[in-house]
């Protein structure tokens, strides 16, 4: 039933039955931002009037954190691990490498604007590192060529949809 | 053991018969056990338990041998892998297609399938059982045993390894004091960084008096290459909840809560169902087991900021406000979470807890140094041939664990220091590799225990790029309340990058040395205090590499861009062109014969030439860009100083 209703109605639904203390504050931004993507400014309304708090202070809140979102995501998100352990195996250049891609070879056809490149401090996989996220999925033990191949892999992806949908039209 | 299985439990005896039913239930045939924590599920561990479970259904074989998904093995590298149990046997780094030969060969035939086994590259040595693996040897495994074949989600499993056991022997006391005074006599020291006696701290909160009192486990883990707390969240849930039921009934608090970052995802959710589990059962909420203590915990997820990982940011965290420290005293024990009396411990903390109370405080105390007790986890990350989460007797020498159980360098490299406590710590040049762990000689050497990150640096690794990547990091981290901290790290970032560069002079390194020593001296919170330990045990191991960036302009690691380019060995290059082509800033071009070279002028020093350049060829290589004496621009910043005031 709950996959019927529009997010912002969920997420109505969901404050009705949460405590209003403040403590609450930060899960519910988590939630919000796994329901929506982000913290849209509605979501930021709705809450203020749940725990009795100003916007500005819920805004406050939210932007000290580096987890939470305050602009709707791109379609794509790559992150990449900053922290020591993949730094000493060449994480810098893995990320400069998936920003040169993004920019150089898909800039022109708008495309790199789907895709939102982030860092990470640490994934806890130090291990099997340089490590970034794809989507969601992590990959590890990176190298420049790599980068190349996921980018290109994402590329192709989004281009056979489109082909799909085209031909789907016809 | 499906879930519906879960009863509530009435009473202690009542739990007696339960643990004692589980630990003696006779085991299957065999127990295939299969590390998938995250690092084991990023490795492609789902796909190997599904072709696992595919072949056991197929072949009917899901009575005799049992699957289980446990939590982190510890050689990380090497996933994801599979114990089987009793023999021990260890198949690393598996690929789906070899799961039918494992099933029909080993667990049918008995056979251990040599060519799936571990081989140490360097000495050829082929390893078959688990505990033969080198990175075992010198280990001391309290904690991390259980990982090895515990399901970190069932309740009947942790049973079967004694767990909750340690709870019942507690609320069988009616003096809680009883159980502060056995964690103070085993010596457990915080796990967190800082080493504060937990038995005291426990104390302290205890004798405050108070209507509510709260504890906390700080799950933040916060530096940047350690991994130890997510391995015992992830793998050992239920021991975390037991120290923390515990620790509850010691001081008198009815609610406690668990801090955990969220970029521990698996971490989270297991937590979750781990309390629901014990909820069920009647392990938490009112009244546990029938007796009048009541207690209850709830999951926080962190948002992605390191000072939360601090005791009074985290408190304000929890409370729903930014991360923000604030003045101690009060400390925590005396005006904690919304103002009450709170006890805040690192997860590894509190899963020493029953660990201490079921074998008691003698037996714990025996091992480590005079002020340092028990063992301690490492995550062995960076520049060493075994990487993994170790778990070590306190008191063992660093070089032990890098040499032995870490395996030494990579072939063909050398090791150079090893870094721990993250960002608040320090570098440890190989001379001081016989410096025991224990939390003060560690702080007189200049560095600190931390929570447990151990990262070997090489040959490769730039100390003085290393000290601007922790200090870019302490800068962007630093919450901006005080000023030594949000300037003085802004400030060492600037004077750092200029030694990348070769624009520094020797008088940068004294200025950095004494805002360092400000830095110390005058911020608010543990993060600006402690920001400028990596430069200056980098300055003090390693001052020659510093000067030689200053005065020579090269970086004897070959990693400061603008020090370094690359060149092309024609002996070895066979003329490809691939670097030739895929140069970003068209540095290589070709020669009038034909052989392609790299224009310096315009080379920024990417590395990509290098990472395409076909292994077997292997002809690029990096080299200074400035022959000695170098070339490199200076900057008269003496005067220029007025300048670079904002
Ligand atoms: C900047 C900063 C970050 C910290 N991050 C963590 C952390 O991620 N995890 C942790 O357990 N303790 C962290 N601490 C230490 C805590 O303040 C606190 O000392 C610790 O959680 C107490 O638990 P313990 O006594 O069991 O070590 C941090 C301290 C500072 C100053
Ligand atoms: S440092 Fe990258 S995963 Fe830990």
């Amino acid at each position: 039933m709950n996959r019927e209703l529009k997010p912002l109605e969920k997420i109505k639904m969901l404050l009705s039955n949460y405590p209003k203390e403040r403590h609450h504050l930060i899960n519910f931004l988590h939630l919000i931002q796994d329901e929506l993507g982000y913290l849209s400014e509605e979501a930021i309304e709705l809450l203020s009037e749940h725990f009795s708090l100003s916007p500005a202070e819920i805004f406050g809140v939210a932007t000290f954190y580096a987890s939470f979102r305050i602009t709707q995501p791109a379609e794509h998100e790559i992150q990449v691990c900053q922290g020591t352990a993949c730094h000493v195996r060449g994480a810098e250049a893995i990320l400069e490498e998936f920003s040169r891609q993004l920019d150089k070879h898909y800039g022109e056809q708008g495309w790199s604007s789907k895709v939102s490149l982030r860092k990470v401090n640490c994934l806890g996989c130090c291990a099997i590192g340089p490590v970034a996220v794809v989507d969601g999925q992590i990959e590890s033990r990176m190298t420049l060529t790599k980068v190349r191949e996921i980018v290109r892999r994402l590329y192709q992806k989004d281009n056979l949809e489109k082909i799909r949908e085209q031909n789907d039209q016809e | 053991m499906t879930k519906n299985s879960l009863r509530r439990i009435n009473s202690l005896i009542e739990l007696q018969k339960l643990i004692e039913f589980w630990a003696g239930k006779p085991r299957p045939e065999k127990i295939i056990s299969l590390s998938s924590a995250s690092c084991g599920r990023a490795s492609g561990a789902l796909k190997i338990s599904s072709a696992l479970d595919k072949c056991l259904r197929e072949l009917n074989l899901t009575d005799r041998f049992e699957l289980k998904l446990t939590g982190c093995h510890g050689f990380c590298q090497l996933e994801p892998d599979l114990v089987i149990f009793p023999e021990g046997y260890f198949y690393p780094s598996l690929y789906p297609e070899q799961v039918p030969a494992i099933v029909e060969k080993t667990l049918l035939a008995g056979e251990f399938l040599h060519e799936f086994a571990f081989k140490d590259q360097q000495s050829g040595k082929v390893y078959s059982r688990v505990f033969e693996l080198p990175l075992y040897q010198k280990q001391l495994r309290w904690l991390l045993d259980a990982h090895l074949d515990l399901d970190p989600l069932s309740l009947e499993d942790y049973f079967a390894h004694q767990g909750f056991s340690a709870l019942r022997k507690v609320l069988t006391w009616d003096n809680q004091e009883k159980v502060i005074d056995l964690i103070t006599a085993s010596g457990l020291r915080g796990r967190g960084g800082a080493g504060f006696p937990t038995g005291l701290k426990w104390r302290l909160a205890r004798n405050v008096e108070s209507q509510e009192k709260y504890l906390v486990c700080n799950g933040d883990e916060g530096d940047p290459g350690a991994y130890m707390d997510r391995g015992l969240l992830e793998s050992n849930p239920f021991s975390v909840v037991e120290g923390m039921i515990i620790g509850g009934y010691a001081i008198g608090a009815r609610k406690g809560f668990i801090y955990i970052r969220q970029e521990y995802p698996l971490a989270i959710e297991r937590m979750e169902a781990v309390l629901r589990s014990c909820r069920q059962v009647g392990l938490l909420g009112e009244k546990i087991l029938g007796t009048e203590f009541s207690f209850d915990l709830e999951i926080i997820r962190g948002a992605g900021a390191f000072v939360s990982g601090e005791e009074t940011a985290l408190i304000a965290s929890i409370e729903g406000r930014r991360a923000f420290p604030r003045q101690r005293p009060p400390f925590p024990v005396v005006r904690g979470l919304f103002g009450q009396p709170t006890v805040i411990n690192n997860v590894e903390t509190w899963a020493n807890v029953p660990l201490i109370i079921r074998q008691g405080p003698e037996w714990y105390s025996q091992v480590g140094t005079t002020t340092s007790k028990g063992t301690k986890i490492f995550s062995l990350v960076g520049q060493v041939r075994f990487t993994g989460l170790v778990e070590v007797p306190l008191g063992i020498s660093i070089g032990e664990v890098v040499q032995e159980i870490g395996g030494g360098a990579p072939a063909g490299r050398k090791i150079k220091a090893v870094q721990t406590g993250g960002p608040s710590g320090g570098c440890l040049p190989t001379s001081m590799f016989n410096l025991p762990l224990d939390y003060e000689a560690l702080q007189a050497a200049g560095t600190i225990m931390g929570s447990g990150g151990m990262i070997v640096l090489d040959d490769s690794t730039c100390l003085v790029d290393l000290a601007l990547y922790f200090l870019k990091f302490a800068s962007g981290e630093s919450c901006g309340k005080c000023a030594p901290c949000r300037l003085g790290t802004v400030q060492m970032v600037e004077i750092l990058e200029r030694i990348t560069r070769g624009e520094a002079q020797l008088s940068d390194l004294d200025r950095l040395e004494k805002l360092g020593r400000v830095m110390q001296k005058g911020s608010l919170c543990g993060l600006g205090r402690t920001a400028a330990n990596p430069v200056l045990s980098g300055l003090r191991y390693f001052r020659e590499e510093f000067e030689t960036h200053v005065v020579r302009k090269q970086c004897p690691a070959l990693v400061c861009r603008k020090l370094i380019t690359y060149a092309i060995d024609r002996e070895k290059c066979r003329r490809c062109y691939l670097c030739l082509k895929n140069c970003p800033f068209g540095a290589i071009k070709k020669e009038a014969d034909g052989w392609p070279y790299v224009d310096e002028e315009l080379c920024q020093s990417c590395g990509l030439c290098l990472n395409i350049c076909p292994k077997e060829f292997d002809a690029i290589f990096k080299k200074p860009r400035y022959s000695e004496g170098g070339e490199g621009r200076m900057v008269d910043y003496e005067n220029n100083q007025g300048l670079n005031r904002k």
